[in-house]
């Protein structure tokens, strides 16, 4: 005898009912392949997401900003006291990070860990009859090149050249596009503080990420310190590290030891994240009311079978199978709808990877560019998906698996008579 | 009669609880020696297949007890009854009760299976030297609803038989033959009486068929009214 006698039985069962079967088993298969597919679709986006935004910008950035207001010496003074300050109009500070260099070595000296200070703060680029406001950053080309990929993006030039271009300026592709400016053009810069300078395109770069292409220029950090007026102030200290993961803790380290505001990659980005959380929650509902509708179909084949069958449960328990004999032949066959709707799930969710893999498009816009769908390919997709329709499917079996062992077949076979 | 009982009811009574109790028997004093061949005859309604369904472990009574080879059965929990029903008991219903979607060498092999006490190869030798024994040889590959009534009757009889059972039940098991074919199976009955030691337990309104019988019980109200031997 090829199969044991508990799925012989049960594949008769399902054998006699092919097209509510199949129905089924079809339910679990599409629930199971989209799982798949969707999961795919939008971890390997986030991925995609999380990498190019890990590449492109610092892991942490300092900034000489607080989180808090500064304490007033009131509250200071009487630090238990139910003391109120209004009216408070803020000094204008000469902003920059105190101490800056020393901060950058001492975090530098942190293993795995790479910092880079810089200036940045808003200009105004012309370009013959063409403005546009950019974010000037200045740099040091020697620091800077350890802390950014930048380099791998340039479509013209490099930020080398800045060292032996005083006056030179990398752009952003986007930027350049709409100033109309191209390598070796001449712009004009101008900054808030009233200082005019005349700067030379030496590179151009494409990150991908929009904000950067689109509104970001760079300049040798000695340069935007003088187009700024603010001599030896730096007020970002950029940072990259080994172990993206550790950002967050190691942000909060540096806030607490030195009170400027420190912001992880993932605290910057905040906003994408709770919308990938909310993606995933709804992936995750539409996936599970298509597996609740299949634990349903399931559901109701099985009890439809023990009741059309409820004559040959009969018979069965008088040929001496116990009641834990007939429980398992009925979760048997929610088990092979599970199994046999996994399986099947695999091959479309393999078959929709593979297209949607295939399928390549052009959106100009957006924050970041893309001309395909990033897709991470993982076992663990199918593994998840397969338990969760296999233990669906064994669970919609058992109230009826339930009702079939307790059938009394006394009362069923006196019901023929 | 004076070899032990293979089968005994002591003070066997079932009545079905509710506001208002119905007694299906009581009082049943009966003792089945192996080899004997026993007719239960009694109007309609008398109590004969509730007496069949304790005495095949189907059904709980609610006194006395029903002792199998002398130990206690009826009271034992489900499972255990369910293992005796496999290894000692074999039931024939009225209507024949084959499981429609297996063949009829399936059908007499699942109680086998279900064992698992044999080969493969020795359950199908079995099986078919069944089948033969019942004439049905010819028959083995074919679904019941290919078979005439005396033929499933016979199929369902091979399969009562698969695992050597100590008792036979059987209720009505003639109700739907004609006279030539249920003649055959009271034919099959005793000869398996006679020849294998099976004691026979069967149901029948036929006083004809009755008569064949080592020994007649006859139920009234769900008592034993009168018992004959021949
Ligand atoms: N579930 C039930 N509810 C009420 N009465 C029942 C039930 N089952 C059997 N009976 C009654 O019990 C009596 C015995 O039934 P049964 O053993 O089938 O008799 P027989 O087989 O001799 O015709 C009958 O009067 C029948 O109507
Ligand atoms: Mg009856």
């Amino acid at each position: 005898m090829a199969l044991p006698l508990a799925v012989d039985v049960a594949v008769t069962h399902l054998r006699g009912r092919k097209r509510q079967t199949l129905v089924s088993v079809l339910g679990v298969a599409l629930g199971v392949g989209f799982f798949i597919a969707m999961t795919a679709m939008m971890q390997g986006f986030q991925g995609f997401f999380i990498s190019t935004v890990v590449d492109v910008a610092p892991h942490i950035t300092i900034s000489d900003e607080f989180r808090e207001p500064e304490r007033q010496p009131a509250v200071t003074a009487f630090p238990d006291g139910a003391v109120r300050v209004e009216g408070v109009k803020p000094r204008d500070q000469v902003r920059g990070i105190k101490g800056g260099p020393g901060i950058v070595e001492a975090i530098r000296r942190l293993p795995g860990v790479e910092a880079a200070p810089s200036l940045s703060g808003q200009v105004f680029l012309r370009y013959g009859a063409a403005e546009r406001n950019a974010t000037l950053s200045g740099i040091e080309p020697s620091q800077e090149l350890r802390i950014t990929r930048l380099e791998k993006d340039m479509l013209a030039g490099s930020l080398r050249d800045l060292q032996t271009r005083p006056d030179g300026v990398v752009l952003g592709a986007g930027l350049a596009k709409r100033l109309g400016a191209g390598m070796s053009d001449r712009l004009t810069a101008i900054s808030p503080a009233g200082v005019i300078r005349r700067v030379t395109v030496v590179g151009i770069y494409r990150t991908g990420v929009s904000s950067f292409d689109d509104g970001q220029a760079i300049m040798l950090l000695k340069e935007v310190q003088i187009l700024q007026d603010r001599p030896n102030v730096i007020n970002r200290i950029r940072i990259r590290m080994d172990d993206i993961d550790a950002a967050g803790d190691l942000a909060a380290r540096l806030e607490a030891r030195y009170a400027y505001k420190a912001e992880s990659w993932q605290e910057a980005n905040q906003g994408v994240f709770s919308v990938f959380r909310i993606q995933s929650a709804v992936m995750y509902s539409t996936v599970g009311a298509i597996m609740v509708v299949a634990a349903f179909g399931i559901f109701n084949i099985i009890s439809t079978v023990v009741y059309e069958k409820s004559r040959d449960i009969a018979i069965m328990k008088s040929l001496g199978f116990a009641e834990g004999d007939i429980h398992r032949i009925f979760i048997l066959e929610g088990l092979l709808v599970g199994v046999i709707g996994a399986l099947l799930g695999w091959v479309i969710g393999y078959a929709l990877v593979s297209l949607l893999g295939s399928l390549r498009f052009n959106f100009g816009g957006g924050t970041i560019q893309n001309d395909r769908f990033h897709l991470a390919y993982s076992f663990v997709h199918y593994a998840v998906g397969g338990a969760f329709s296999v233990t669906a499917a064994t669970l919609a079996a058992y109230i009826p698996a339930r009702r079939a062992a307790r059938l009394n077949p006394v009362e069923i076979v006196r019901g023929a008579a | 009669m004076s070899a032990a009982p293979v089968i005994e009811a002591r003070g066997l009574g079932r009545v079905l609880p509710g506001p208002m109790p119905v007694t299906l028997v009581r009082g049943i004093d009966l003792a089945i020696a192996p080899g004997e061949f026993i007719a239960i005859t009694g109007p309609s309604g008398s109590g004969k297949s509730s007496l069949l369904y304790l005495l095949g472990l189907l059904d709980r009574p609610s006194e006395g007890s029903v002792l199998l080879d002398g130990r206690d059965a009826a009271g034992l929990p489900e499972n255990d009854r369910a293992r005796l029903r496999l290894t000692r008991l074999g039931f024939v219903f009225q209507f024949h009760f084959l499981l429609p979607e297996f063949t009829v060498l399936g059908n007499v092999l699942i109680p086998m299976r279900k064992l698992a006490a044999l080969s493969d190869a020795d359950m199908h030798r079995r099986a078919e030297e069944l089948l033969e024994r019942l004439g049905l040889g010819d028959q083995a590959r074919k679904r019941p609803d290919q078979l005439s009534g005396g033929q499933r009757q016979r199929v369902a009889i091979a399969r009562a038989l698969a695992n050597a059972p100590r008792v036979i039940l059987a209720d009505e098991p003639t109700g739907n033959l004609d006279t030539h074919n249920a003649r055959t199976v009271f034919d099959i009955f005793a000869g398996l009486a006679r020849d294998t030691g099976t004691a026979v337990v069967t149901v029948t309104h036929d006083e004809h068929l009755a008569a064949q019988a080592g020994r007649r019980i006859h139920l009234v109200d769900g008592r034993i009214d009168r018992e004959d031997r021949a």
